[in-house]
This record gives C-alpha cells, sequence and structure tokens, in this order.
C-alpha cells in the first residue's frame, strides 16, 4: 500500500512542480519560439504518458496486491493489444518528431539576407570579428596567431584588411535582422550559448561552425560557453548587446579595423622614457614599487597588460570602486598620459627597464602556496608564473608580492573585476575563489616568490 | 570418424579445486568470478559514489570547502562518470551478473572457456588498478570530462593533460580486452552450452538482455579502444587524428589536420551502444524479477525478445543524437532525430509489458519486487526526457545544460541501479544461501527511491532554466536566479542523504551473509533453471550429476489447473501435479 500511495505522490508532485515551477525557460528574446512550442507539445505528450501509465501501474499494484487465494491470470500474450499499443505509440512519437523536424529544417537553412559575425571561442575568453564594408570577413589560422595578431588574420587577404575586430568580452547585434555567427576556435572546443536566444553550437577547432537567429528583443545577455573547455570553463563568459540598427551602428564605428590595428605603431621605449617621470615619484626611478606609497612593482611587467591597465585607470574601470583604498591616486596620474600611443610607449618602457629583485614581505606555507598555484594559477599564467600573452595573463613573479596579496583579496571580495568594462577580471573574480581564505592566499604568494 | 557431440552431453571436464587458492583467487568457477567481478565493480562504484558527494558539495555550497578547486572538481566530475558507466555498470552487469546467471539460466555447468573467464577478470581488475593509480600521479586524475574529448583532454589547460590522461586511455584499452574476452565467453556459451531442450526462444529475458548487451559490446568497444589508441598515439608521438593546428595557452602545437569531430563520432559510436550495453540486461533482469514476484507470466514474451534485439540493432543508428550541436554537418540531424524517435517505439513497448505483467498478477510486495516496480518509474521518466533530448530541436536550449545531467541520471544510473538491488536482493538467496534482512532492504528502498527523485526531478528544471552543466561555479549570471542556487542546496543534501543511506545495503550484504537464515533452494518459487539446482549455493559445476532438462519457457507461472503457482522449466510434462478433475498439463505458452 505505501508503494502506491508513493507512486500517486510522486506523479501529483511531478506535475505540480511541472506546472508552478518558477524555473522555466528564460523570455526568448529570439525569433526561436517554434522551439518552444516544440518543448511545450512534448511536455503534453509525454506527461501524459508519464502519468497514465504510471496511475494504471498503480491501480494494478492496488487491485492485483497479493491474495493467496487467488491466482493471476495465464495469458502469454495478446497481440491484438500489443497492435494496438505499437500503433498508438508510433503515432505519439510522430506528433512530436514532426514539429521538431519541421523547426529543424529551419534551423539548417540560414536566410539569405543573414549577415556575417564571427565570434572567436579561445581558453577561457571570447573574441569576436565583423566584416568590414565589403561584408565579407578574411580569411585567418589559428597558426598566425602572434602577440601581434592575436586574431590569426591573414595579412595577404585583400577581404580581411576592413574586417572589424573586437577584443573585449562584448558583441552588439541589431535588432531583428537574421545573423549567422561563425564559430571559430582558437584551441579546443567551446560552445556559442545565450539562454535567451535558445539555439546553441560548440566550437570545433581546424573549422568554422555555424548557427543563426534574429533578435527580437532588446537587451544585454550573457554568453556561456557549454562545452568543457578546461579548468576555467566555467569563467569563460562574455555578454551580447542586442540594440536598434542606429546604436549598433555607431557602436560598429567606433570598433578598429584590422588595417587599424596594424597601423598601431608599437611602444617606442625610448618616447615613453620622458613621460615615465610621473610613474617614477610613486613607483621607482627603476620600477622597483615603493611598499610605503602603495606602489607596487612595475619594471619586467609586460606591456600589454600595463597598457590595458592604464587604460583602465583612465577610463574609471579600476580605481572607481568602493573599498579600493590606493586605486582612485593611479586615475590622474593615468589621465597624463593623453593618448593611446603615448601609453603604449610607456608600457613599452616600463617592461623594459632592467630588473632588480624586490624585497619579500609575505610569508606562507610553500607547499602549499604549490599546491594551490600549479592546478589552477599556473595555467594562465604560466607555471613559473611569467604569463601568458594569449590568455591575457600577466606576469606574477618577481613582483611585489605584498601588491598581489591586496589584489587578490580584492578580486575575492569584488572590488576589482567586477567592473562591466574590466574584460578579463570575471574570470580572475570566479578562479579566486579556489583560494579559501586568507592563509591560503599568502601561501600562493609565498610561493609565487620562489619563482624564478 | 568423430561425430558431433552437443557441448551438453560431452563428459564433463571440471577439475575441481582444491585450494583455497584456486577455488576463490585464481578460480575457473564462474560463479566465483562473478562475485569477483561483482565486488570489485561494487568497490570501485563506492568511490564514485563518494565523488559525486564532493561535486555536489560544490555545486550546492559553492566556495565553502577548500579541498574543492576548479582543477579537482572536474576530476570528481569525470572520474565519477568514468567509473560508474564502465567499472561499475557495465562490469556489474555484464561481468557480475552475466557471469552468475547465464551457465545457471540455460543449464550448463560452466563458461565455455573457463580460463579465459578467469583472465578476464584479472585484466578487469588490473584496469580499475591503473585508474585508481591516477589519483596518486603527479597533475591527478584526468578532468576532460568522461567523455574525453580531444583536443582539450590531451591540452594543458585541462587537469591531469600530463599522466591522468595516458593512465585513463591505458585504463580503457585493458578494460576493453577484459570484456572482449569475458564477452566472447557469454556470446560463445548462450550459443553453445544450452541445456537439452533450452530453446533460444525458452531462455529467461536476463540471458536474453546480456546476450545481445554482449554482442552490442563486441561490436562497440573496438570504437571505443581504437580512439583511446590514437588519441594515446596523438598525445605521445605526435600523430594528429584528433588534433587540428591549433594554439593552446599561447603556444602552437605540433599537430596539424587532426579532427577533433571524428573522435566524437567514434566515441559514441561505442557510447550509445553503451546506454544499451547497461540497458539491455537491466530490462532482462528487471522482466525476471517483475515475472517472479507477479507471480505471472512475463507479458508477450516474445515481443520482449523482440524489443530487445530491435533496440539493440538500432543502437547502433542514433550515436549522434549526442553530437546534434557538436558541429557536425547539421542535416544529420534530421536521420540521427528519426532513428532516434524510432527506438521510443520498442522501449515503450517493454515499458507497457512489465505494467501489464503486474496487470492480472497477484503481486507479492517484497523487497526485489519494490526495486523492480520503482525501476518502472524511473525508467518512464527518464525515457519520457529522452524524447525531448533525441528531438533535434529541443537539444538546442537543453544541450549541455543539467536537463541532460538530470536525463541521464534517471536512464542511466538511477534506472540500473534499482535493476541492480531489484538483482541482488533477487538473486541474494541463491548465491549466499542466505535470507537478507527485510526490513532493512525496505528502508534500503524507500530512501534510495525517494530520494533519488528529490536529486533529479528539480534538477531537470534548472536544466530549462539554462544552467549549464560541467561548471564549478555558476557564478552570477543575468538569468539564473538566487531560488536556483538554493535549489541547488537542496538537491545536494538529498543527495548526500541517498549517498549516506546505501550503507544500510552494506551493512544488511554483510549482516545477512554472517547471520542470514538459510534461505532454502527456491525461496521465490521462480520457475527458471537457476532455482532448481541440487545445492544452494550451487556447488562447483552446478547440477551435480545430470544436466537438466528443459520442457518449456522460464515463465510458466499461474497454469490453470496446476496444484502450484509455478511450475519450474525442468519438470517433464506428465510430473506436473494438477488439481483433481482439471485434466492432464499442457504446455499452452509455445501455442502461437
Amino acid at each position: 500500500m505505501p508503494f502506491i500511495i508513493a507512486i500517486v505522490f510522486l506523479v501529483i508532485i511531478s506535475v505540480l512542480l511541472h506546472l508552478l515551477s518558477p524555473w522555466w525557460l528564460t523570455p526568448i528574446a529570439s525569433n526561436w519560439s517554434s522551439i518552444d512550442s516544440t518543448i511545450n507539445i512534448t511536455f503534453w505528450v509525454t506527461g501524459f504518458v508519464f502519468v497514465s501509465v504510471n496511475l494504471f501501474m498503480a491501480y494494478a499494484v492496488y487491485k492485483y496486491r497479493y491474495n493467496k487465494d487467488r491466482r493471476a491470470k495465464y495469458e502469454p500474450e495478446n497481440k491484438k493489444l500489443e497492435i494496438w499499443l505499437t500503433v498508438l505509440t508510433s503515432l505519439g512519437v510522430a506528433s512530436m518528431l514532426a514539429p521538431g523536424l519541421f523547426v529543424w529544417a529551419d534551423f539548417v537553412k540560414v536566410p539569405a539576407d543573414a549577415h556575417e559575425v564571427e565570434a572567436i571561442g579561445q581558453q577561457w575568453q571570447w573574441s569576436f570579428r565583423y566584416p568590414g564594408a565589403d561584408g565579407v570577413l578574411g580569411a585567418a589560422d589559428a597558426r598566425l596567431i602572434t602577440p601581434k595578431n592575436s586574431f590569426g588574420m591573414d595579412e595577404k587577404d585583400p577581404n580581411g584588411q576592413d574586417d572589424i575586430l573586437v577584443s573585449t568580452q562584448e558583441m552588439h547585434l541589431p535588432l531583428n535582422r537574421p545573423v549567422k555567427m561563425l564559430l571559430r576556435s582558437k584551441d579546443v572546443l567551446h560552445d556559442f550559448a545565450v539562454a535567451q536566444f535558445r539555439v546553441k553550437m560548440d566550437f570545433v577547432p581546424g573549422s568554422v561552425t555555424y548557427l543563426w537567429l534574429t533578435p527580437t528583443v532588446a537587451g544585454t545577455y550573457d554568453i556561456l560557453c557549454e562545452e568543457l573547455c578546461g579548468i576555467a570553463h566555467h569563467a569563460m563568459r562574455g555578454k551580447v548587446v542586442v540594440e536598434d540598427q542606429a546604436s549598433y551602428n555607431d557602436w560598429l564605428a567606433k570598433q578598429m579595423t584590422y588595417t587599424q590595428q596594424l597601423a598601431q605603431a608599437d611602444g617606442d621605449p625610448a618616447q615613453g622614457q620622458p613621460f615615465y617621470a610621473v610613474c617614477a615619484a610613486c613607483h621607482g626611478v627603476n620600477g622597483e614599487g615603493n611598499i610605503a606609497l602603495n606602489a607596487p612593482r612595475i619594471a619586467g611587467q609586460q606591456d600589454w597588460y600595463i597598457s590595458r591597465q592604464i587604460g583602465y585607470f583612465k577610463h574609471g574601470v579600476r580605481g572607481t570602486q568602493p573599498g579600493d583604498l590606493y586605486g582612485p591616486q593611479m586615475a590622474p596620474m593615468a589621465q597624463t598620459l593623453a593618448t593611446d600611443a603615448m601609453v603604449a610607449n610607456v608600457a613599452a618602457y616600463v617592461s623594459s627597464i632592467p630588473e632588480a629583485p624586490v624585497q619579500t614581505t609575505v610569508t606562507g606555507n610553500i607547499d602549499n602556496g604549490r599546491a594551490l598555484f600549479e592546478p589552477t594559477c599556473g595555467v594562465c599564467h604560466n607555471a613559473s608564473g611569467q604569463g601568458i600573452w594569449a590568455v591575457n595573463a600577466p606576469r606574477l613573479a618577481g613582483m611585489s608580492d605584498w601588491y598581489l596579496v591586496r589584489q587578490l583579496q580584492y578580486f575575492k571580495s569584488g572590488v576589482r573585476g567586477g567592473h562591466a568594462g574590466d574584460e578579463y577580471g570575471y574570470q580572475m573574480t570566479s578562479m579566486v575563489q579556489a583560494l579559501k581564505g586568507d592563509q591560503a592566499i599568502n601561501d600562493v604568494v609565498a610561493y609565487i616568490n620562489t619563482l624564478k | 570418424m568423430t561425430t558431433y557431440l552437443p557441448i551438453a552431453d560431452q563428459p564433463s571436464e571440471l577439475h575441481d579445486p582444491h585450494t583455497f587458492i584456486s577455488k576463490y583467487v585464481w578460480s575457473q568457477d564462474h560463479k566465483v568470478i562473478a562475485i569477483q567481478y561483482g565486488s570489485t565493480a561494487v568497490f570501485v562504484g563506492l568511490i564514485a559514489l563518494v565523488l559525486s558527494g564532493l561535486m555536489r558539495l560544490q555545486l550546492g555550497y559553492p566556495n565553502t570547502f577548500a579541498f574543492i578547486d576548479p582543477s579537482n572538481y572536474l576530476q570528481f566530475v569525470t572520474m565519477h562518470g568514468m567509473i560508474m558507466v564502465i567499472y561499475l555498470l557495465t562490469a556489474l552487469f555484464l561481468g557480475g551478473f552475466g557471469n552468475y546467471l547465464i551457465p545457471l539460466q540455460i543449464g550448463a555447468r560452466d563458461m565455455v572457456f573457463p580460463y579465459l573467464n578467469m583472465l578476464s577478470y584479472w585484466f578487469y581488475l588490473l584496469s580499475v588498478l591503473i585508474l585508481l593509480a591516477s589519483f596518486f600521479v603527479h597533475g591527478g586524475p584526468t578532468g576532460a570530462g568522461w567523455t574525453l574529448y580531444p583536443p582539450q583532454a590531451i591540452l594543458r589547460g585541462t587537469p591531469g593533460a600530463d599522466m591522468g590522461i595516458i593512465l585513463m586511455l591505458a585504463s580503457l584499452a585493458v578494460f576493453i580486452i577484459a570484456f572482449t574476452m569475458g564477452g566472447l565467453n557469454y556470446v560463445t556459451t548462450v550459443l553453445q552450452a544450452r541445456t537439452h531442450g533450452m530453446t533460444m526462444m525458452r531462455m529467461p529475458l536476463s540471458v536474453w538482455g546480456i546476450f545481445v548487451a554482449t554482442i552490442l559490446g563486441l561490436f562497440a568497444f573496438p570504437a571505443l579502444f581504437v580512439s583511446a589508441v590514437m588519441m594515446t598515439f596523438d598525445n605521445l608521438i605526435g600523430t594528429s587524428f584528433f588534433m587540428p593546428a591549433v594554439q593552446s595557452l599561447g603556444q602552437n602545437v605540433a599537430h596539424t589536420g587532426g579532427s577533433p569531430v571524428l573522435f566524437q563520432h567514434l566515441f559514441w559510436f561505442f557510447g550509445h551502444p553503451e546506454v544499451y550495453i547497461v540497458a539491455l540486461p537491466a530490462f532482462g533482469l528487471v522482466s525476471d524479477v517483475l515475472s517472479t514476484h507477479a507471480r505471472k507470466n512475463i507479458f508477450g514474451y516474445r515481443m520482449m525478445v523482440w524489443a530487445i534485439v530491435a533496440i539493440g540493432a538500432l543502437s547502433f543508428v542514433v550515436w549522434a543524437h549526442h553530437m546534434y550541436v557538436s558541429g557536425m554537418n547539421p542535416y544529420f540531424g534530421f536521420f540521427f532525430a528519426f532513428t532516434t524517435l524510432i527506438i521510443a517505439v520498442p522501449t515503450a513497448i517493454k515499458v507497457y509489458n512489465w505494467v501489464l505483467t503486474l496487470w492480472q498478477g497477484n503481486i507479492r510486495m517484497t523487497v526485489p519486487m519494490m526495486f523492480a516496480m520503482g525501476f518502472i518509474f524511473t525508467f518512464i521518466h527518464g525515457g519520457l526526457t529522452g524524447i525531448f533530448l533525441g528531438n533535434v530541436t529541443i537539444d538546442l536550449p537543453l544541450s549541455d545544460t543539467y536537463f541532460v545531467v538530470a536525463h541521464f541520471h534517471m536512464v542511466m544510473g538511477v534506472s540500473p541501479i534499482m535493476v541492480l538491488f531489484a538483482s541482488i536482493y533477487h538473486w541474494f538467496p541463491k548465491m549466499s544461501g542466505k535470507m537478507f534482512n527485510v526490513t532493512l532492504g525496505k528502508i534500503h528502498f524507500w530512501a534510495t527511491f525517494l530520494g533519488t527523485y528529490a536529486i533529479y526531478l528539480p534538477m531537470h528544471y534548472l536544466g530549462i532554466l539554462g544552467v549549464p552543466r560541467r561548471y564549478y561555479a555558476i557564478g552570477t549570471t543575468s538569468f539564473i536566479p538566487d531560488s536556483a542556487m538554493a535549489l541547488n542546496a537542496n538537491i545536494t543534501q538529498a543527495a548526500l542523504f541517498v549517498g549516506v543511506m546505501q550503507l544500510v545495503f552494506i551493512i544488511n550484504i554483510i549482516w545477512s551473509l554472517v547471520k542470514g537464515k538459510p534461505a532454502g533452494h527456491n525461496p521465490w518459487e521462480a520457475t527458471s533453471l537457476e532455482w532448481q539446482t541440487p545445492d544452494t549455493p550451487p556447488h562447483h559445476g552446478n547440477w551435480g550429476e545430470k544436466l537438466p532438462v528443459v520442457y518449456r519457457w522460464a515463465y510458466e507461472y499461474a497454469v490453470p489447473g496446476a496444484k502450484d503457482d509455478f511450475v519450474p522449466q525442468n519438470i517433464p510434462p506428465e510430473e506436473v501435479v494438477m488439481l483433481p478433475g482439471a485434466g492432464k498439463y499442457v504446455n499452452r505458452s509455445e501455442e502461437h
């Protein structure tokens, strides 16, 4: 008897949860409402089967419960009944499959008027490429990727010269225009998934895959990677902004083309040196840092990282969060570098300063620090803490240890990395959660102190 | 001139073991090998259960446990999945129940190749040891997900990319060798060593399920074997089977031209039949449990056999439904959605026939019966959600979300495990000669049945919401509300409860082995041959002097006019005791 009650109870609970569930498909923001309809049809058909077969079972268990004076019916088979059940099941299955296949037929055929946008996946970041005025994307290849050509553009392809390269974690799409998303991976499998769009597709390195949709509701949506791509898979987040055509055009016009990017001169240390005087006041003539002034060592740090951080300070991405005690000092200093070229020159100078070892101030359990560092931090920042440009991870080894501790605490508490303009900040806020407690942070930094 | 002599008539060549070692360690007796397989599988399954508990702790209470970082989280996920699918379920159903039941249910003295059978177990144990060794090497076990997709499986950036993946692939290769030795044995034994009168269409469905599953395995595992070998080559000697030219963490790899999707095709060409390698034995075993305790013949036996065969055949043409969003040519979606939904028809027939077996039965609410009926419920649930994912369109939003996790745990985790428990409780009296403790068995059933549903029912809705799987932490998103996080904590509580309650099972088994009451030869009053052995537990050689002779199918329950409500397969028709005035016994099961 308890079994019968349990089955009936579970059926009721399942139906109630389904009807009352606060967790359901997110409000749709694309043309794929036909997918939602297919899901609903399937819920009705399968729900009917679920309820009726289980209740029938419960009834059978009740009606034919054991009675020592009764005997079961001897009936090896009943062909007529079996044929009926087979036919009815086939019809039910067909009623679910048919709409599914019709919708799929729409999905595989991209409308002729769809415009193309490329999403690029890499461990554990996004970037995006839009065709320029010619409407055609140029050739690109993972083998061509260098620090100066992070998109792997083929410089000889004329179609690529006007391509618009967006290396932030945010892409934009115009409202109500079908778009064919081309998906290209630099390294491993990834997946482009936006819950509100309903459709998703994997990236396959070595080939370009695609999906298509028409965004129908303006807004900002999360892009998640939904194919396991390594340890920071969960931290690979992007955003897609859907907006009207005019705003979209404005945004697109502000992005740099491949040609413009090529034209940007490399930072020149010689030209940067004079401007460094401002920095030297706190960070020291040799960029060695000054703990008393809360200025970290910067000498030997990668130039792209320094450029980006100066940019962040200039534009209020860093140094504006409540709780960031010393960041605000950097904002006015960064403003003294008026142009991108000046920033690049200073950064080039800083990274070229001959380094001298810094005083260590943090102590901790080095073995524990190593155990924490190697599988997590060391993947992006490199096992010897030298940083990896390809994943935008700066050098850690030899930098001011007290500064590393403070930044880890900032990332952990959201003081740093939470700003929408901080492109790779989310990753750090997410990955730093692997360090539980201040002691773990000290241990990791103590281990970084041992790296050469 | 030699004349053909059926195996059943050949003089017995059993070498009775005399020492402890030859009896229990290097044993060639299928029953001992079955128990060796079974206990090893249960042991390694408990490790996987603990791993799932650790995963759930992180998901339910993120940022709380210092010993779970993103890297070992993925290692827990991977090892949990791989152990459960291959080293527990496959090994326990085929190596365990296959070994135990095939000779006993078809009336043979042992497997036809006992020595090979012994080797099969020792290779299996070796594969388990290699797998477990990966927990102790530098970098730990692989965290590539149980699907081991390249390129990430062998690139830095994935945990265990140095030693872990090598050991994983080596362990799989050894497992497959073990499986092949066992599998050839099961198939040959079923085909060649059936006793007199045991036609194929009189075999219990357990044997049918195990037999067809083994054939699937023999065709499917080679695909995994070659992919393991090819990936090992890619990893160690620089070939490019699965490796295109990519850039990994700022460095160009020395590969070019390989196809990651090729691996996925090979993997799922194994991986989908693998689902049925687990499911078909479960279908068979549960049919026998249901029929016995419902005191009624299995409904539509012939249809059940053909459904097993049809599902087995179809399982080889549906593999790419795991790859709808993999970036393969999307036009394949039409074909694979079609084949996948066709497979729902024979599967549904099986469910109907189980329920119709209960209908007009005389149901004894025993512990194995409760697990078997619990299976019907969980399998209906898991099967129906499969229709969502198999329908290519619906896979677009649901693929890679917790809906998938919930679905395959219902259909491939909970359901087969309900059958495993049903089968263990059902055959334990035969294997040990002792009866288990019924109260503990019922506690175990209720905790497992209700607990697992509390885990997986709500999990589907997280998936519909769009919560992605294989995430160390959900972090902040615009569409996942706090209530989903709270739900995750509840799911974790349920999971930990279910995990701990498995101790009741372990305690019951150990207690019953020591203190259980003698069970007798045939406590369930069952018809199939294993319950008719002269000794319980059966001795070496199973049948004493003479092999049994079979006169009918294995489901002769509630025969009108017969004195008892069951007629064993090996009772000659003239010896069946009839009620006064009922006339002579007639076998009606084979009148079509």
